[in-house]
């Protein structure tokens, strides 16, 4: 029975796990665009 | 340039092959690391003899299939130390016949080199082929030219990336997954050599692999080539 | 369109969160593998969706390749033409072309869907959006097949004993997985004038080594028998019905994740182009 709650929790943590590394780089791009902004103004 | 494309494969190649010639010791090295690629397994799997027959096959082209990735990696390299690339790109001969020359030459490098560890195997295995030993010889050639033509044209297509030379197998290992299935299968009924078996599927798949592989490389390496 | 995208969030983690419950609580309980069997809801959708991503993926590479030059992108259009045309009235018409296991109504959807997906991305991506759009399937097509080959394995270990067996979908799911990882390898690796064009044409490799990938495992496996795992046969329709409905969630889920990577790789390559802009327009300041 373990292993039907560790296979689900395991499929969100993948999903979780990739969803975290692409807001990351989101918010990272947009540092860097506010920085561009920052710098011709 | 008006020669017919056959004529020019046949200058690339005989091009290719007088430069291996020449530089022997990028041909020494291979031999040795051969070599030591079939000791190597040797020692690692020690089986007695009823068991050798069912995992040779395996261990043989494994061993084939790393050497090949080594002489694959030095073929291109060359070419590129020496800018000869920027040369074909700009060259109105068809891309095609340089990919044919430089897969003709893999071909027989890796086939040299086959036939050099294939007689250490049969050694250190005590190896004795009991099935119809013939069926070895197509499988062979069509298991090596799976290899070389994937291998040549995933090494044009590693040639400017980054870590080159990893990129190589990491590309092709796993497209060649079913060719190597094919290979190991064969090669094992053949050396099994049980009478209910017979290791014509695995040929004709072989074959197909080939012919869809060689059709796609053809197809696709002028673009590769140009890509930029 | 951005107002969208928290609504449809929200529709997509309420019929998440409504295929969960279905699949734990509504759905019966199967006889010989009891509550484990669960993980199938999972499992299989991950699967179909993987599947579907990659699928569009080989799509959007083959339409990067031949839109590059008019000539054969109209010879391409053709071609899908008449496959779809063929996959509709062939295995109606000459029944002994099915193969076993297969059925005539789901080779022609294949063909419809093929047809479709192909002239739909055609319309709404250009050339490089259709680059985009490959990194982007098979990046979250690579997420979903991971979750395949991690449910797979912990489904086959109460019910089998076993964690692996080199079954039929599950070797091909784990190769179709190593071809796509080395996609993305290659994408990161490569330099960036050539990365789509050399990732498109892994991709049609990858595309034409499946089949061949399917039979050599499927004749190993009647050489060297082994457990099946997955099962085949008929499925009760109450519990197909669940599958659907998880398949639906999670289809949903997966428009999602792809419109927010999507986003994220247009906003990436303009971020660049920019850049570019700037060193290339301002040269002193760039030096400084």
């Amino acid at each position: 029975m373990t292993y039907l709650y560790v296979a689900y929790a395991a499929t969100w943590a993948i999903h979780i796990a990739y969803l975290i590394t692409v807001v990351r780089r989101y918010s990272r791009l947009k540092q860097e665009v506010e920085q561009m902004h920052k710098k011709k103004s | 340039m008006s020669a017919a494309p056959s004529g020019i494969t046949l200058a690339t190649l005989t091009k290719d092959l007088r430069l291996e010639w020449r530089s022997k010791d990028a041909i020494n090295s291979m031999l040795f690391f051969a070599l030591l690629v079939v000791v190597v397994f040797s020692f690692s799997f020690d089986p007695v003899a009823e068991e050798s027959r069912q995992i040779a096959g395996g261990l043989v082209w494994v061993a084939f299939l790393f050497a090949a990735v080594v002489a694959l990696n030095q073929t291109w390299a060359r070419e590129l130390r020496n800018q000869v690339l920027d040369a074909y790109r700009v060259s109105p001969a068809p891309a095609n016949s340089l990919f044919l020359a430089k897969a003709m030459g893999n071909f027989l490098f890796v086939g040299v080199l086959e036939a050099l560890m294939t007689p250490l195997f049969v050694v250190f295995y005590k190896l004795r082929v009991l099935g119809p030993a013939w069926q070895l010889l197509p499988v062979a050639i069509l298991g090596t030219w799976a290899i070389v033509v994937n291998g040549t044209f995933f090494a044009a297509m590693s040639l400017r990336t980054r870590s080159r030379e990893i990129m190589l197998p990491l590309l092709l290992f796993p497209i060649t997954i079913p060719a190597l299935l094919s290979m190991v299968e064969a090669t094992t009924t053949i050396l099994v050599g049980d009478p209910s078996t017979s290791a014509k599927f695995w040929i004709v798949l072989l074959a197909t692999y080939d012919v869809v592989f060689t059709t796609g490389c053809l197809a696709l390496f002028e673009t590769v080539l140009h890509a930029e | 369109m951005k107002k969208a995208f928290p609504i449809l969030g929200l529709l997509t983690a309420g019929l998440l969160s409504y295929a969960l419950y279905e699949g734990l609580v509504v759905a019966p309980k199967e006889q010989t593998m009891g509550e484990v069997q669960r993980i199938f809801y999972y499992h299989v959708p991950s699967a179909w969706t993987a599947f579907l991503l990659f699928f569009i993926n080989f799509l959007a590479s083959v339409q990067y390749l031949v839109r590059r030059d008019p000539k054969t992108d109209k010879i391409a259009n053709w071609v899908v033409i008449t496959i779809g045309v063929l996959t509709c009235v062939a295995p109606y018409a000459i029944p002994s072309l099915v193969p076993a296991g297969a059925r005539a109504s789901s080779i022609a959807t294949t063909g419809v869907a093929l047809v479709g997906l192909y002239f739909l991305i055609k319309k709404f991506f250009s050339e490089q959006e259709t680059d985009m759009l490959a990194l982007t399937t098979a990046e979250v097509g690579v997420v979903f097949c991971t979750v395949v080959l991690v449910t797979g394995p912990l489904w086959a270990r109460p019910v089998w004993g076993i964690w692996w067996t080199w079954d039929v979908r599950l070797t091909s799911t784990l190769v179709l997985w190593l071809i796509y990882v080395s996609y993305l390898v290659l994408r990161r690796f490569s330099s960036s004038g050539q990365t789509p064009v050399l990732a498109a044409a892994l991709a049609v490799f990858g595309a034409l080594d499946v089949p061949l990938v399917y039979f050599s495992i499927w004749f190993f496996r009647t050489q060297h028998p082994q457990p099946v795992i997955g099962g085949g046969g008929s499925i009760d329709p109450r519990m197909l019905h669940v599958l659907l409905i998880n398949w639906l969630a999670f289809l949903c889920f997966a428009f999602l994740v792809c419109w927010s990577r999507y986003r994220l790789e247009r906003m990436k390559r303009e971020v660049e182009e920019t850049q570019a802009l700037e060193a290339l327009l301002e040269p002193r300041s760039a030096l400084r």
